[in-house]
């Protein structure tokens, strides 16, 4: 009876991290700690020029005049910013022209977590960069992009090869005084992914990047920074893992995205960091900025996440609709499990007229979990007939688990639209008993019942990730029913 | 004999529900079981398919020789025990096919046979809408979700086709059928019984009997089986109501 949904979740949340394992490589590290010096320190090692280093620095000083937030709904954990290292690469790691090149025990460790990177092996039409540590080691479909112009590299490949382009735009979304984190990975990225589609080109493959922590003692601080040009079409995926550590290892990303006149970008996240153990030792904590822009007319950003890692996730994925007719989406499925917490929502900011917004938001709590979802409708006295549709569920797995919703409205303009439509509902013991009935046994009847529920959101996904993270839901679930 | 129950007594957040129930079951037959509300009848059907908050305090129930109460819940079901539900669920999300594929394949993978393959799955589905005139559209939403009354009924039987079980309990299956429903399914129910096969047919009404002609009938009343007969039991009863049965069994356990 009632102890039934207590063994599920026992279950659920004992399951183990699939991809907890490290990779032995020799590594360059840098000396843990946060100075004016570490950040010439990382700046020199990617010999970058002068207006990149200024920048960087211009971004420690706002870190350094940044407060802690202070509106969450967690106890925030003292992050030791003195005791990580803010760079590590694998040694060989100079520039890689071929993935043969590439150290096997790298390639070893991406094929490990199912990220391929010599070309025959890949996904069909996926491009994938796959970061490691703080550097990216190996991008693939180069030549394929090439010819039609567009540009997929790191993000540090970008700035020797394309400074005009990534000076340009660089923080012109996230600027590097917006919060403390960010302003911390202004100071110190380390790598990421650099995306730019011409005009009219519709990118004729999906895009990915797969980011993975693997030292001991230090942080990710990638900077993916994508434009799409007028009229050009691009669907974007990240993915991330990290091994079992006792202590927690800070992740703070920034993600700019840069969407012009008829453009639309599409930008999907499988985030599956170390989220710690049952206890709540050790995990990855993700501390994210991602926005996005609307720069022209009708222009279309849509952000899809699936989030099933980290010890606290803690991200709100933006959309500034400036241009008249352009839209924003967000689609989310966060689950947390043991101890984990998410925080995560979007904002959407409808600035210019007949701007559209959709967020749908779809909270899954097990173990003790607490999963809240945090989202804020801006509309602008120019905004005329701004319309945004908000549906955010939350499904509890037992009853020592926890889901709030906090949305927040502020309308300046009366011909706006705003609709928020939220629903909290429980696995049933009735509905796993019937699928019991039927022969399939509780953790699958789980599985069956989540993927059900997150169906809205996974069908946002690429087909070929859909599948993939519809697996990652279920084991991420997996022994939480019994 | 496919099914001996013998003494079951069970409770419910401690209240005694089922006071000794025997009842023996031989494939190829079909028992009715009637009774009063309240009188323990969901209450057997969820207490053989391994419902968790009924203890079962007392007795035995054999099923194809083997010790049923052992078994959890998907075990029962996947050693052919098949429960048509009073009040079916619903499941936002799941489509009735890929949850069909699953326990199907759940199922199958428990008598070590084979994941079936697409075409030989759709080829049944096909064959078991047509049995029970489950409209397509149905199969490919989401389970029972927005399914009026009588589509959920039809879809048990629909997945009792499809699952072909030893034993089916169906409870209460015609409630909420409509007059050309309740002959459809009887039908279907018909052309899958067989000699390998039992039914037990929990209902209130006697029509549902004169499409599905039950071997044997028997009252449950106040957690017992007080009367059994034949199908003449059943129209008796559709003509003198359950107090005339009521009576002994209370002078009699006094
Ligand atoms: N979960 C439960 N908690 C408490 N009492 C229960 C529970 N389930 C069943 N009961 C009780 O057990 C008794 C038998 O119920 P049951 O559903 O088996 O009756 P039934 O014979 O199927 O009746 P009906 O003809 O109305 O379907 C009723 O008094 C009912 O209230
Ligand atoms: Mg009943």
């Amino acid at each position: 009876m009632a102890n039934k949904s207590d063994d599920i979740l026992e279950e659920y949340s004992s399951k183990e991290y699939e991809y907890g394992f490290v990779t032995n490589i020799e590594m360059e590290i840098a000396p843990k700690g946060l100075s004016e010096e570490t950040i010439h320190y990382i700046s020199a090692k990617k010999q970058e020029p002068q207006w990149l280093l200024d920048w960087r620095l211009k971004g420690y000083h706002s870190f350094l005049k940044a407060e802690d937030p202070h509106w969450q709904n967690f106890d925030l954990p003292k992050v030791d910013f003195q005791g990580i290292s803010y760079y590590a690469a694998p040694k060989s790691s100079a520039k890689f022209k071929s993935i043969d090149e590439v150290d096997p025990e790298l390639i070893a460790t991406f094929e490990k977590l199912g990220i391929p990177l010599s070309e025959q092996k890949i996904l069909a039409g996926v491009a994938v960069d796959a970061v490691f540590d703080s550097v990216s080691v190996a991008t693939t479909f180069k030549a394929t992009l090439k010819e039609h112009g567009i540009i997929f590299s790191s993000i540090s490949e970008a700035v020797k090869e394309h400074p005009e382009l990534v000076q340009k735009y660089l923080g012109s979304v996230v600027p590097h005084s917006d919060n403390i984190y960010a302003s911390l990975n202004s100071a110190v990225f380390s790598d990421g992914s650099f995306v730019y589609i011409p005009k009219g080109v519709r990118c004729p493959m999906e895009l990915s990047t797969y980011f993975r922590i693997n030292t001991e003692n230090t942080g990710q601080f990638e900077r993916t920074l994508i434009i799409a040009d007028e009229g050009s079409y691009v669907s974007y995926l990240e993915g991330c893992t990290a091994p079992k550590r006792d202590e927690n290892q800070l992740h703070a990303a920034v993600v700019e995205l840069i969407a012009m006149e008829n453009a639309e970008i599409k930008y999907s996240t499988v985030q599956n960091w170390y989220p710690g153990d049952k206890e709540g030792n050790g995990g990855i904590y993700n501390f994210v900025t991602k926005r996005g822009v609307c720069r022209g007319a009708n222009a279309k950003i849509s952000w899809t996440q699936v989030e099933t890692g980290s010890a606290i996730t803690w991200k709100y994925p933006s959309v500034i609709l400036q241009g008249d007719n352009s839209s924003g989406e967000f689609y989310s499925v966060a689950v947390t499990k043991g101890k984990q917490i998410a925080d995560t929502g979007t904002k959407m900011h409808h600035i210019g007229k007949n701007t559209k917004s959709r967020i749908i938001s779809k909270g899954i709590s097990a173990g003790e979990g607490q999963n809240s979802y945090r989202g804020l409708v801006q509309v602008g006295t120019r905004a005329d007939n701004a319309r945004n549709f908000t549906q955010c569920d939350s499904l509890l797995i037992g009853d020592r688990c926890g889901a709030h919703t906090f949305p927040y409205i502020e309308s300046k303009n009366s011909t706006a639209t705003i609709e928020h439509e939220a629903t909290t509902s429980k696995i049933g013991e009735d509905q796993i008993f019937y699928l019991n009935q039927r022969g399939i046994d509780t953790e699958k009847a789980v599985a069956l019942i989540v993927n059900g529920y997150a169906k809205e959101v996974l069908n946002q996904l690429p087909m070929e990730f859909a599948v993939e993270a519809q697996k990652l839901l279920s084991i991420s679930l997996e022994g939480s029913v019994g | 004999m496919l099914l001996n129950i013998k003494n079951l007594q069970a409770k419910v957040e401690d209240k005694q529900i089922l006071k000794g129930v025997n009842l023996q079951v031989n494939a190829g037959e079909v028992h009715a079981i009637m009774g009063p509300n309240g009188s323990g009848k969901s209450s057997l059907a969820s207490v053989l398919a391994g419902r968790e908050n009924f203890e079962v305090t007392g007795g035995k129930v054999l099923f194809d020789d083997k010790d049923l109460l052992e078994f959890s819940p998907e075990d029962r079901a996947r050693e052919g025990l098949f429960l048509a539900f009073q009040y079916p669920v619903e499941i936002p999300g799941v489509s009735n096919i890929n949850f069909l594929r699953t326990a199907l394949n759940e199922i199958r993978a428990y008598h070590n046979q084979p994941t079936l393959e697409s075409k030989e799955f759709l080829r049944l589905t096909r064959e078991n809408q047509k049995l029970v005139e489950f409209d397509a559209k149905l199969t490919n939403r989401s389970l029972n979700e927005g399914f009026s009354g009588g589509e959920k009924k039809r879809n048990e039987i629909f997945q009792l086709a499809m699952l072909n079980p030893k034993l089916s309990i169906l409870d209460e299956t015609d409630s909420g059928l409509d007059i050309d429903a309740l002959r459809i399914v009887a039908n279907g129910v018909n052309k899958l019984r067989s000699d390998k096969n039992a039914f037990i047919v929990i209902t209130h009404y006697q029509r549902l009997l004169d499409y599905i002609v039950p071997d044997f009938v028997h009252v449950l009343y106040d957690g017992r089986i007080v009367k059994s007969g034949t199908r003449e039991l059943a129209l008796e009863l559709e003509e003198k109501g359950y107090d005339w049965i009521k009576e002994p069994v209370t002078s009699a356990s006094i």
